[in-house]
């Protein structure tokens, strides 16, 4: 960490331009100077952003929304690392005190076939919406709302569920992953579900059908490098793919439907 | 929900359909797919093959080792395992079989794996993976290639050129590693059997999930440990014979040199 409040830093960027889906990308280099090392990554690239327009250019392109680490909408790749160098931190929460004067930072956008680039920094991850839409639910029957604690988990259930729900869907895993798998994703929604009673009447059908549509996509298979556990801003441990494993073991062998599994514990 | 579910599979669900096909997502036609035809199951079935192969390497280890106890214990090994013919074969098929699925599924996925990512990083960091993980479809091919070798040099004594005997493989193998490039070219294999193991073993209790709090770091200890073993086994038997810590059985019955200590019948030194 260097620099504090009223000093600014000078960085020099190399950002990767692509005017749309279609067209060729290339690297443009920037300078960007006084930046205040309390800035957020987003905020520096809204200054640069009101600089490009102001000399008529086209500002850079990128995906953000809350800009408080929660909503998985930002996400880059800030000299070949997912979120950039702090840990557990999405790049909306990563601050230029994490650089120093003077670094030049290569910024790329997600890089995966089942992620394409939009435009500039931005990629497609409606594959993401596609994974969930085939399975990552749990069918309900709507009416009078239930009592809040009338069905009852245990702690270590509770823990281990939330900790698998804290997934926002960045995308970080794949694009950290050495194979582009989105292993992570696929098995934090999976287990998410999988350690709740209300996800056990489709658990099987959730972990086949889930894994078929993470497979359409075209995302690749977890090789275990433990990438995406390192990059993840929410930490989903690797733990989920174990189980999302053993339920996809589960699914396409012994379990003959999802009868046999409803009700099941973990 | 079941009645939901049973409804929409009635109203959708082709009739007799063996695959199970229903009609889910706006239209979007699911198979239930088998194993072997999700990643998830090609790594399981890459997993369960490699675990099969991995207990081969701990007996051929421990057999290889009996070589420090003398030519006619390993011998005798040799000979027992050639005149089991149901456990010399049985073990082949099973091992043929092993490696044929353990190479086809892991070409398939390393194709997938590779056509998943068609525009590379300029700048890539890696944060967590380590060497023996990057390198497993390159030391994959080379063990292949040195299984190959190993079978034409010891088994189907084709290479290299010196006399084999059928029933003396501890003089085929001392004679062997005699020569100092093959003993290089298998120490080498070793060490690279060694990254392979290295990270297949920890990998193949994930892929399966094998994933407990309590004893995951035990996974990264077994890997390691089991590892050690098996490649430090391997390794001393050529560089016990290149330092001449074992040496020929025809030169062993041949030491009669009164200057040396006392042998026994085979011409080793015995401890006195």
């Amino acid at each position: 960490m260097s620099g504090n409040s009223g000093k600014t830093m000078h960085i020099k960027l190399q950002v990767w331009r692509q005017k749309n889906a279609q067209e060729k990308g290339a690297f443009v280099t920037y300078d960007v100077s006084d930046v205040s090392p309390d800035m957020s990554f987003l905020e520096m690239l809204d200054v640069l952003n009101e600089r490009l327009i102001h000399k008529g250019e086209a500002p850079i392109a990128f995906d953000h929304d809350c800009r408080e680490g929660i909503c998985g909408m930002c996400g880059l790749m800030i000299n070949g690392v997912a979120h950039g160098p702090m840990a557990a931190t999405t790049t909306c929460q990563l601050h230029m005190r994490s650089f120093k004067d003077g670094d030049e930072l290569i910024i790329e956008p997600w890089r995966a076939r089942a992620f394409p680039v939009l435009r500039d920094l931005v990629v497609d991850r409606a594959a993401f919406d596609r994974i969930i839409q085939a399975g990552g639910y749990v069918s309900v029957r709507t009416g009078t709302a239930r009592d809040a604690n009338e069905t009852r988990i245990a702690k270590q259930d509770a823990d281990a569920a939330f900790d698998a729900a804290a997934c926002i869907g960045c995308g970080a895993c794949v694009a950290a992953c050495p194979n582009g798998s989105a292993s992570l994703f696929t098995a934090a929604k999976i287990s998410h579900l999988g350690h709740l009673p209300q996800g056990q009447p489709e658990r099987m059908r959730r972990a086949r059908n889930m894994i078929a549509q993470h497979d359409k996509e075209g995302f690749g298979a977890c090789s275990n490098h433990r990438e995406c556990e390192a990059v993840c801003p929410k930490q989903i441990s690797i733990a989920n793919i174990a189980m999302m494993n053993r339920d996809v073991i589960r699914a396409t062998t012994i379990a003959e439907d999802d009868k046999q599994t409803s009700g099941g514990g973990m | 929900m079941r009645t939901f579910e049973a409804f929409f599979l009635r109203r959708f669900c082709l009739p007799n359909c063996p695959s199970r096909t229903y009609i889910r997502n706006e239209g979007v036609v699911m198979h239930a797919l088998a194993l072997h035809q999700t990643t998830v199951g090609k790594k399981v079935i890459i997993a369960i093959t490699g675990v099969i192969m991995f207990g081969f390497l701990i007996g051929h280890t421990l057999g290889n080792l009996q070589i420090f106890m003398g030519p006619e214990k390993i011998n005798a090994y040799s000979e027992f395992l050639h005149h089991t013919a149901s456990l010399l074969w049985g073990t082949r098929v099973v091992l043929l079989g092993a490696i044929s699925l353990h190479i086809y599924f892991s070409m398939s996925l390393a194709r997938q794996n590779s056509a998943a990512r068609p525009i590379a990083y300029k700048a890539r960091k890696d944060q967590a993976t380590n060497y023996a993980a990057r390198t497993m479809v390159w030391s994959g091919p080379i063990i292949a290639a040195f299984i190959v070798y190993h079978l034409a040099h010891l088994t189907a004594h084709v290479t290299p050129n010196y006399t084999m005997s059928e029933t003396n493989v501890y003089d085929n193998l001392v004679y062997g590693f005699q020569i100092p490039w093959l003993a290089s070219f298998y120490i080498f294999c070793q060490l690279l059997l060694g990254t392979h193991l290295f990270h297949g073993v920890w990998s193949f209790m994930q892929s399966l999930g094998i994933n407990h709090p309590r004893y995951n770091n035990l996974r990264r200890i077994i890997a390691a440990a089991v590892t050690g073993i098996i490649v430090v086994g391997n390794i001393s038997i050529p560089l016990a014979i290149m330092a001449g810590v074992v040496k020929p059985s025809a030169e062993l019955v041949r030491a009669d040199d009164p200057t040396a200590g006392p042998h026994d019948q085979l011409g080793r030194e015995t401890m006195e």
